[in-house]
């Protein structure tokens, strides 16, 4: 069974329903014993940093995400529950977070701007191409030039490099996917992205959390 | 770069679509949810179904409508028509579309904007504007009035004025119908797509108008708008959705390609 994490943020159901599309049972909880005996775990969300972070710890899920990535389970971030894993974000007025992964997350300028010199609409909305530079058994499969679905005014910028599994660009390039160990997140919605999404979910749902090039 | 986006438009009337004919394969043509596939496997970006059932008893067939879609389609999609209320995007939101438009609603009570993007975040909140050309006066200073009812009810507010004030109270994103330019397949209000897109930060995506991929050019380039709607140009076979991507991709406008 795949864990979709229930920390009370919204469109936890998308990530269910692709799921089941694809054929993988799963089940949206916060109960710390399904949780413990998941085969994976999916770590989604839409909504804000500061409430995120507050419903995490109030629900006792930051220290069973910790446990759960201790003990190898693949777990899988979506958007929030990807920056959450730093250790903070500006929003909120400056957001403490999990601290799993070492950066920060920041919003988008006020004056971000195209190469051709027009202002960019924040939040960044729509559909992006992503490039991916890891190879990563998640991201195995996908068509080169895919794009992905995004919506977001915020984005991580890993302190660490080697962490980073795809880059995009939108008036600057940030870090649209991480991956360490049993660990992989994305800044974009891989359950809203069309069939190269679904590729992602699916890959995840079969990945041993384990790849080559792993430390 | 981010894609302009391509969003077929479905009118849906007590749980079938008004529009749609000569599909080619074994479409039932008038099922939102066959036609959402459909769409969704063509390759467009996202897709909007709009709810023109008259009586609200009937409701309850759209929502029905929403949650068949949302297990078929994994691209965003929001639903419109009759949203009144917080309660009524509670509904729709749960049901799996991705965001809901408020249309007369937020001009008659601004405050749902508001009431919505605090309850569900304001990626959700979609305000649906209905606009009309009007002279310009003191009380209309962009010469564009907020219309309702279909155009019938005019509402002294400036279009350009409620599109600011709409993001303030934090819509997300603004569907920016021309009522002048709906219906005639002559090409969308530029002009007006142009003022507004302009003046606001958050998306806008244009509306009416829309007759041939020339006219999609022009309003995502001249009219600066994010994302196009279009609906009897793909619902009657004349063009599909990568001909009209194709087309806009020889132009310089940066489209999804892949899906």
């Amino acid at each position: 069974m795949i864990a979709i994490l229930d920390y009370r943020a919204g469109n936890l159901t998308s990530v269910e329903r692709a799921l089941r599309y694809l054929g993988f049972p799963c089940e949206i909880t916060d109960s710390r014993k399904k949780i413990e005996h998941a085969e994976r775990i999916i770590f989604p969300g839409v909504g804000a940093a500061g409430k995120s972070m507050e419903n995490l710890k109030n629900l006792g899920l930051d220290t069973l995400l910790r446990e759960r990535l201790e003990a190898g389970t693949p777990v899988l971030g979506i958007c929030v529950g990807l920056q959450v894993l730093f250790d903070y974000s500006e929003e909120n007025d400056h957001t403490r977070c999990l601290g799993i992964l070492p950066g920060a997350v920041h919003r988008f300028a006020e004056d971000l701007r195209s190469g051709e010199g027009d202002l960019l609409k924040i939040p960044h909305m729509g559909w992006n191409e992503v490039r991916f530079v890891m190879q990563h058994p998640v991201f195995e499969g996908v068509p080169k030039g895919s794009a992905f679905y995004f919506v977001h005014s915020y984005y991580p910028q890993p302190a660490d490099e080697n962490l980073v599994a795809g880059i995009t660009d939108y008036g600057l390039t940030f870090c649209a996917a991480v991956a360490r160990a049993n660990l992989v997140a994305m800044q974009f919605h891989p359950e809203k992205s069309g069939p190269p999404g679904l590729k992602i979910l699916s890959n995840f749902c079969r990945w041993d959390g384990t790849f080559p090039g792993a430390d | 770069m981010l894609s302009k986006r391509i969003i077929p438009c479905l009118d849906v009337r007590d749980g079938r679509t008004t529009k749609g004919i000569k599909f080619k394969g074994n479409i039932d043509i008038g099922d939102p949810v066959e036609m959402g596939r459909f769409y969704y496997e063509e390759g467009a970006d996202e897709i909007v179904f709009y709810d023109i059932t008259a009586s609200s008893d009937r409701r309850p067939i759209m929502l029905d409508v929403v949650r068949r879609v949302a297990e078929t389609i994994f691209i965003p999609f929001s639903v419109g028509g009759g949203i009144r209320s917080v309660e009524d995007m509670r509904d729709v939101l749960l049901a799996g579309a991705e965001k809901v438009s408020v249309n007369s609603a937020a001009v008659l009570n601004p405050d749902v904007i508001r009431q919505g993007a605090e309850a569900f975040g304001s990626q959700c909140v979609v305000l649906g504007m209905d606009v009309k050309k009007v002279p310009s006066s003191e009380k209309i200073p962009s010469g564009y009035e907020m219309v309702i009812n279909g155009g019938r009810t005019a509402m002294g507010i400036d279009a350009l004025w409620w599109a600011r004030e709409a993001e303030r109270l934090g819509a997300g994103e603004i569907c920016l119908n021309s009522i002048d330019a709906d219906g005639t397949k002559e090409g969308y209000e530029i002009k007006l797509t142009r003022l507004i897109s302009s003046q606001v930060r958050i998306p806008v995506i244009a509306s009416g108008g829309a007759g041939s991929p020339d006219h999609l050019l022009d309003v995502l380039r001249e009219g600066r708008a994010d994302a196009a709607l279009i609906a009897s140009m793909v619902h009657y076979g004349t063009y599909t959705i990568r001909q009209i991507k194709e087309f806009l991709e020889d132009r310089g406008i940066e489209v999804r390609k892949t899906w």
